[in-house]
């Protein structure tokens, strides 16, 4: 029996519960109806609205796959796998952008969802109650600081530190021994892919432990406290009972922060080092990615190939996140088909 | 006081009186490269005081700035890298240039004061193409004997955005390094071998001041204003000079502006010639639907040709020479409303 039976359904219901809804809603009698007429608006607006977004997308693509048609006619899926980007001879390969989008956003990811994983935990299992609420406003604080602040710091106080007491320890202890040495080789200026990740790490951190925390909060008491009744540590509870309870939460809020990463700029073009060769694939080298090319090059790109190929690069940040987007959705799926059964 | 609210009201209606004339025929849209665009607000702005003329200039690049004006969505475009007289003809637009800058190699090695280190265009050439990786190569040392020198790796700089700064710069490089020419060439974004970049002038200033033992290239207004240590260049004559106004202008001395403004004032003859200068550019086309637009246009360049050459000497930009001046201002009866009348002589 609901509420959206008003009339008849008070009438069927025990007198006691009837007479307690009749307090909290007016009797349904001499309530208004409004007409149906004003129903259906409100379902074509509604509706609309959800279109829109679906004609914008299919807009957004549409004008993406046009502005770089000359490109994609030219160099076809070749496109992803050269390495070379020359104005001047107008030759155009993605694939050093491409590498440095996804390396960026796989370190940053690395070292955000763990630490991420530690504040939400610590927040919502283990902190005092007189700490919960200023910890977490600082972090959220942390979310509003704009990208440029992030990437003037980070090339003027953490590139520094990076290069003097990292890089150079590690070139010293693995600079001779194959594969680790090329890793950490390359000029010791703190600017490269590993800051570049380090930063983006430090931007996406606080969106995916916001969000960690509040899904960690809406795991029913009764369940937490049945688990620890069981004789759970602290751990077996969040990993038990908190995580499965909130796994799509959890994911939804990585993927916030992975959408973020991929499409960040400013400070990215700051700390990359906007370096269009892949000579070596040393975490310390200077690379370039998606987004730090077009905000580059776009404003003084010719018209035709170069122009074209930009908006190219773009057409791949777009899909590299739509095949994000589409791998946790089928993640998800993955983790409820086998949701009941025996671990 | 009542005086002076009575004044400032009679001020108020006369110019609202004049208001509606003048903002309907005449504010001027422009927009493109960024090298210039200090000046040109400045320039704005003092013509706006003079005249009550609104000049609205965007800093959106050179080319977005050539983009925009050929599709006439702006009055004039603003370039740093000059267009061949055949492309100027293909797309119906003329060039004229508007001040001179100059781009120059900055360093930041301990010890080494402004002006102390010498470099040539090969040597220079040689150092952005990787062949040179460390302050005591041979070459370097047989420029400069006795200056002391580490013996580390050079860490060189460059823009990463398109630029009028870097076309000036890698037009100079292939003109005096024939492996660069033929390896890397010129344009507004290269495919650079080798260094980290910056974005924008304030960018690579950046970082040349934050990397020690680096090298990297800026306008002469920023080397002015943050006391960076500049390299000597060794110019076309063979003499090693100094970047100042002096220079710059010797430089652009040696031009031939009547026969095409298409001149890139890199490695010109001359004593005292800078090596690496370069002009900024208006675009306008030749064949006008907006006569009046147009005019106004040109009477803004006029009166900056006239009266702006102090701001821009404040503001480190090299005025152009009196007598290319009276070249340009000749050059623009090529400007025509559509029944073929020269705009700036009406």
């Amino acid at each position: 029996m609901s509420s959206t039976l008003p009339a008849g359904g008070a009438a069927f219901d025990p007198v006691s519960k009837s007479a307690k809804r009749n307090m909290i809603n007016p009797p349904p009698g001499n309530a208004v109806r409004r007409s149906p007429l004003a129903d259906k608006m409100f379902a074509w607006v509604a509706q609309g609205a959800a279109w829109l977004t679906l004609l914008l997308l299919a807009g957004i693509l549409l004008s993406l796959i046009v502005g770089a048609w000359p490109a994609i006619s030219k160099y076809g899926l070749g496109f992803l796998t050269s390495t070379t980007w020359d104005p001047v001879k107008n030759e155009y390969g993605g694939l050093v952008m491409i590498y440095g989008t996804v390396a960026t956003s796989l370190i940053a990811l690395i070292i955000a969802v763990p630490v991420s994983f530690g504040i939400a935990l610590f927040l919502t299992e283990l902190s005092p109650t007189w700490l919960k609420r200023p910890l977490g406003t600082a972090i959220e604080l942390l979310a509003a600081v704009p990208s440029i602040v992030y990437g003037m710091w980070g090339l003027l106080v953490f590139g520094p530190i990076l290069a003097t007491y990292v890089q150079q320890p590690l070139q010293k202890a693995f600079g001779e021994t194959p594969y680790l040495g090329a890793l950490v080789s390359g000029p010791p200026v703190g600017i490269g892919i590993l800051s570049a990740g380090i930063i983006l790490a430090i931007m996406i951190i606080p969106f995916i432990a916001s969000v960690m925390r509040d899904v960690f909060d809406v795991t029913p008491v009764m369940l937490k406290e049945s688990a620890y009744a069981l004789g759970s540590t602290t751990w077996e509870v969040v990993y038990k009972v908190v995580l499965p309870y909130t796994k799509a939460g959890v994911v939804g809020g990585i993927m916030l922060g992975l959408g973020r990463a991929l499409g960040e700029t400013m400070a990215i073009t700051f700390v990359i080092g906007n370096f269009n060769q892949l000579d070596s694939l040393s975490l310390f080298q200077a690379a370039n990615s998606i987004t730090s090319a077009l905000a580059n090059e776009f404003a003084e790109a010719a018209e035709g190939l170069h122009q074209a190929a930009l908006i190219y690069l773009g057409l791949v940040l777009f899909f590299i996140t739509f095949v994000v987007l589409a791998l946790s959705k089928l993640m998800l799926v993955q983790l409820s088909k086998n949701e009941g059964t025996k671990t | 006081m009542k005086l002076s609210f009575k004044l400032s009201l009679t001020s108020l209606v006369a110019s609202m009186a004049a208001l509606p004339v003048l903002a309907v025929a005449q504010d001027v849209t422009g927009a493109g490269a960024s090298f210039p665009a200090p000046l040109y607000s400045k320039w704005a702005a003092d013509y706006n005081r003079a005249t009550g003329i609104k000049i609205n200039y965007q800093s959106v690049g050179s080319g977005a700035g050539l983009r925009q004006i050929e599709a006439k969505t702006v009055d004039f475009g603003a370039s740093d890298a000059p267009l061949k007289d055949d492309e100027l003809a293909k797309k119906g637009l003329v060039q004229f240039p508007t001040v001179i800058g100059g781009v120059v190699p900055v360093v930041n090695i301990k010890g080494i004061a402004p002006g102390q280190l010498k470099l040539n265009g090969q040597v220079l050439g040689d150092i952005y193409l990787g062949k040179i990786t460390k302050w005591t190569d041979p070459a370097i040392k047989a420029l400069n004997p006795t200056l002391p020198l580490p013996d580390v790796a050079i860490s060189p700089v460059r823009r990463a955005d398109g630029s009028g700064t870097s076309f000036i710069f890698t037009n100079y490089l292939s003109k005096v390094n024939p492996e660069w020419k033929t390896k890397v060439g010129e344009g507004t974004a290269v495919n650079w071998p080798v260094g980290a970049g910056g974005k924008g002038n304030e960018g690579v200033a950046a970082f040349v001041g934050r990397l020690p033992n680096s090298i990297g290239y800026v306008e002469y207004a920023y080397v002015k204003q943050n006391k960076m240590t500049f390299a000597q260049m060794r110019n076309a004559a063979g003499t090693f000079v100094s970047p100042d106004d002096a220079a710059f202008k010797a430089a652009a001395a040696g031009a031939d502006w009547a026969k095409s403004f298409y001149q890139i004032l890199t490695e010109q003859p001359g004593k005292d010639a800078w090596p690496i200068t370069g002009a900024t550019f208006i675009l306008m086309h030749k064949a006008q639907d907006k006569p009046a637009q147009a005019a106004s246009s040109l009477k803004f360049f006029d009166w900056a040709f006239k009266n702006g050459d102090k701001t821009a000497d404040d503001l480190d930009y090299v005025p152009m020479p009196a007598n290319v001046k009276v070249i340009i201002e000749k050059a623009w009866a090529d400007i025509k409303d559509a029944s073929g009348k020269s705009i700036a002589t009406k």
